[in-house]
């Protein structure tokens, strides 16, 4: 057996003699780190890495059968999930991945901003890192474009619609974007080259110099309240702290980083076994327009801000937030690359963080169910509750059958079955009067379209005397105290409702 | 490289020192070559970026109005009046590996007589697919909730302004729109909306929410109901 060991060691030497890598690497891996970095807190940027390799890995096996053609690329990933042995796994795994990666890659973002390891000396490790992050999204919406179904489709159409505005340059970028003047064959192609060449290319590249410069600047240390850094004495106070407290990175902190990629790996597996790939949805046909896009995920919270954006602002909030948010991540160790690190000494960072994580959790969970798109097929789908139709005369019910026809149920909900566009009609009557409901029907307004053009008189006479009866349950129904006074002093008797201790509509 | 290194005393100075005069004088001729060989490579990566920008920048280079012709949509027959219907037809710009994707949908109005509108099926908001509903009469787009009148004007939402309309003309009995191009805000194929419906236009500025009802330019039409 020694004789073995020993032409294993030779084998080794005769490599490592030409190569020269085993040596460096093995210091490297060595090196020490203070030993307050070995905590469950500094788990995520090595995570992400391992997620990477498992993109990459995914990704190529992958590539082995999907087609790249406007023509065949969604018949390829049927292919892949029902007639390739555990292709639908493969699918699912990279697709799992990549909602991980972003999850993480968010978390260790957040972690490095709470811990100050932005600053002196490692300023440009954030800055690059910001750029991971960019380029991690951009995988993430290439990604999304290779899944060429509906949604894909539409995305892309939201894509070059949003390009569009761009000044001046706009109608140039969406040719850019598209590779031709319709989203097809050539646009497909493009994403498939960013999404395999370009992107990743760049990607591992920074993720090596983000690697490197740890190294070579250390971990950062675990920040104390009242350690401040200053640019003139930190390395010298890095320095003596690892050698005082110092522990060799493997084993004696990596194996929290181990233990924590294994887990996420394993997450990540049971969630792609658990819940399958993403899609496809349906066949990237634009003729079938019986579709509600959505974005993946990770780009639903914009998805939401561009429903509410008022469309005045759209154009300049679509174009000036990005610039304002990615430059203000990129000058941010620039401004504040000294001074306190510790969390509980930097009240506006964690207001920071917090404020960004329930904006964009608030967004992300709005767009998960769109309040603002209208339900296509409420119409037809959703009947007026018995309740609003017992003892009703036949006027008010053939109301109830124009509110239907006219869809007016795809924006507005009764007895919580509608679209959620314009507001629940339940008690429409205890604060709009007749006059109200007629005219905001006619004229529509505040964001409701007008229906003048759509009602004949016999159906809005029908239309209204059916959303009078609407009061959800028994409240008391809207008056206009106006009409009440001018009724009274003609001295006739009023069609407004009898009770006079109701109260003003608003 | 290291010439610069201060000489060794001793007693070969003088021959290393005649040795060194060659080895430096031979040092900025080489200096000065290599300076050539990066300049040579600057110009030839010029040059070599020209064919290689061209071809990026291939796409966007290309006049918008080359790329729209005059489609066939089919005979008037096809087309009742005052209904609005869906249309498919194939982009006049296709690679054979297109698939489905170069089948293009638009929405057909005719109005009365020879009088039509085209619509584009995208959005004026975000380029989303917007659905005809017959019985309210509107446009609705399944996306942001963009609502549009017959007629393409925008009736509510975030869309900016009318649905794209596209340009058309009746030849020999058939009706034909020009086409090509994925309508969008900085480039659509769409001609600008023409008078072709017998109400006046709504005027579709682009008001905020809160500066003005946003339905307001809307208002005539509602005093034109029929009886």
């Amino acid at each position: 057996m020694a004789s073995l060991r020993e032409r294993a060691i030779d084998v080794y030497n005769w490599f490592e003699q030409r190569l020269g890598l085993a040596a460096p690497a093995i210091e490297a891996a060595e090196h020490e780190v203070p030993s307050n970095t070995s905590s469950w807190w500094y788990v995520f940027g090595s995570a992400a890495t391992v997620i990477l390799v498992l993109q990459v890995v995914t990704g190529i096996l992958l590539a082995l059968v999907y087609s790249p053609s406007a023509s065949h690329a969604w018949s390829s990933l049927e292919f892949l999930d029902h007639n390739v042995k555990l292709g639908w796994f493969l699918r699912a795994m990279h697709g799992w991945g990549s909602d991980f990666m972003i999850a993480i890659v968010l978390i260790h973002m957040m972690q490095v901003f709470l811990f100050g390891a932005y600053k002196f000396p490692r300023e440009l490790t954030w800055i690059i890192g910001v750029f991971l992050l960019l380029l991690t999204l951009g995988m993430a919406f290439t990604g999304q474009v290779l899944r060429f179904d509906q949604d894909a489709y539409w995305g892309l159409g939201i894509g070059a619609s949003i390009v569009s505005r761009v000044p001046v340059v706009g109608g140039a970028l969406v040719d850019l974007m598209l590779g031709g003047p319709i989203i097809a064959g050539p646009t497909l192609s493009r994403f498939f080259t960013l999404h395999v060449f370009v992107i990743p290319g760049i990607l591992l590249a920074l993720v090596g110099l983000h690697l490197l410069m740890v190294l070579r600047l250390g971990i950062n240390d675990w920040p104390m309240p009242g350690r401040l850094v200053n640019k003139k004495t930190y390395v010298q106070e890095y320095h003596k702290l690892a050698e005082q407290t110092g522990i060799p990175f493997v084993p004696d902190a990596a194996w929290k980083d181990a233990i924590f990629s294994a887990a996420i790996i394993l997450a990540i597996m049971a969630c792609a076994a658990w819940f399958g790939p993403f899609g496809p949805t349906g066949q990237p046909d634009p003729t079938i327009i019986q579709t509600a896009p959505k974005p993946d995920f990770a780009f639903l919270w914009i998805y939401a801000v561009l429903a509410y954006l008022p469309p005045s602002l759209e154009t300049p909030v679509l174009f000036i937030a990005p610039v304002l948010v990615i430059g203000g991540m990129l000058l941010l160790p620039l401004v504040s690359g000294e001074g306190e690190k510790h969390w509980s000494r930097r009240p506006v960072a964690v207001l920071m963080v917090a404020v960004i994580a329930v904006t964009l959790g608030a967004f992300t969970s709005l767009a998960m169910y769109t309040p603002w798109s209208p339900i296509m097929n409420a119409w037809t789908s959703d009947p007026i509750p018995v309740g609003d139709l017992k003892d009703r005369t036949p006027l008010e019910r053939e109301g109830a059958l124009v509110l239907q026809n006219k869809q007016c149920r795809n924006c507005h909900s009764i007895g919580g079955a509608g679209g959620m566009r314009g507001p629940a009609l339940d008690s429409v009557a205890s604060h709009m009067t007749e006059d109200q409901i007629i005219r905001q029907v006619l004229q529509g307004g505040g964001n409701m379209p007008a229906y003048g053009n759509a009602l004949n008189p016999a159906e809005t006479t029908a239309l209204v005397h059916f959303l009078l009866t609407l009061r959800g349950g028994n409240l008391s129904p809207a008056i206009d105290a106006s009409r009440k006074l001018v009724s009274s002093s003609e001295q006739s008797p009023s069609q407004a409702p009898p009770k006079s201790s109701a109260p003003a509509a608003p | 490289m290291n010439s610069s290194e201060p000489l060794s005393p001793g007693d070969q100075a003088a021959a290393t020192e005649l040795a060194t005069n060659a080895k430096s004088a031979g040092h900025t001729r080489r200096v000065f070559l290599f300076k050539l060989s990066l300049l040579l490579n600057g110009a030839v990566g010029a040059i070599l970026a020209v064919p290689i920008i061209g071809y990026l920048l291939g796409p966007a280079m290309k006049k918008s109005s080359s790329e729209d012709s005059w489609i066939k949509l089919g005979p008037l027959g096809d087309f009742p009046e005052g209904e609005t219907r869906l249309v498919n037809f194939r982009n006049p710009m296709t690679t054979p590996w297109d698939g489905q994707t170069g089948d293009i949908p638009c929405w057909v109005r005719h109005i009365t007589g020879n009088n039509f509108q085209v619509f584009a099926i995208n959005c004026a908001h975000l380029g989303c697919p917007v659905r005809w509903f017959a019985q309210s009469k509107l446009f609705l787009c399944p996306c942001h909730g963009g609502a549009y009148y017959e007629d393409g004007s925008r009736a509510s939402g975030p869309p900016e302004r009318g649905l794209f309309e596209y340009e058309h003309k009746i030849v020999a009995g058939s009706l034909m729109i020009s086409a090509g191009k994925m309508p969008t805000l900085a480039a659509c194929n769409c001609s600008q909306p023409k008078l072709t419906q017998i109400q006046p236009r709504a005027t579709t500025s682009a008001a905020s929410f809160g500066e003005q009802r946003p339905n307001e330019g809307a208002r005539p039409r509602s005093n034109s109901w029929p009886a």
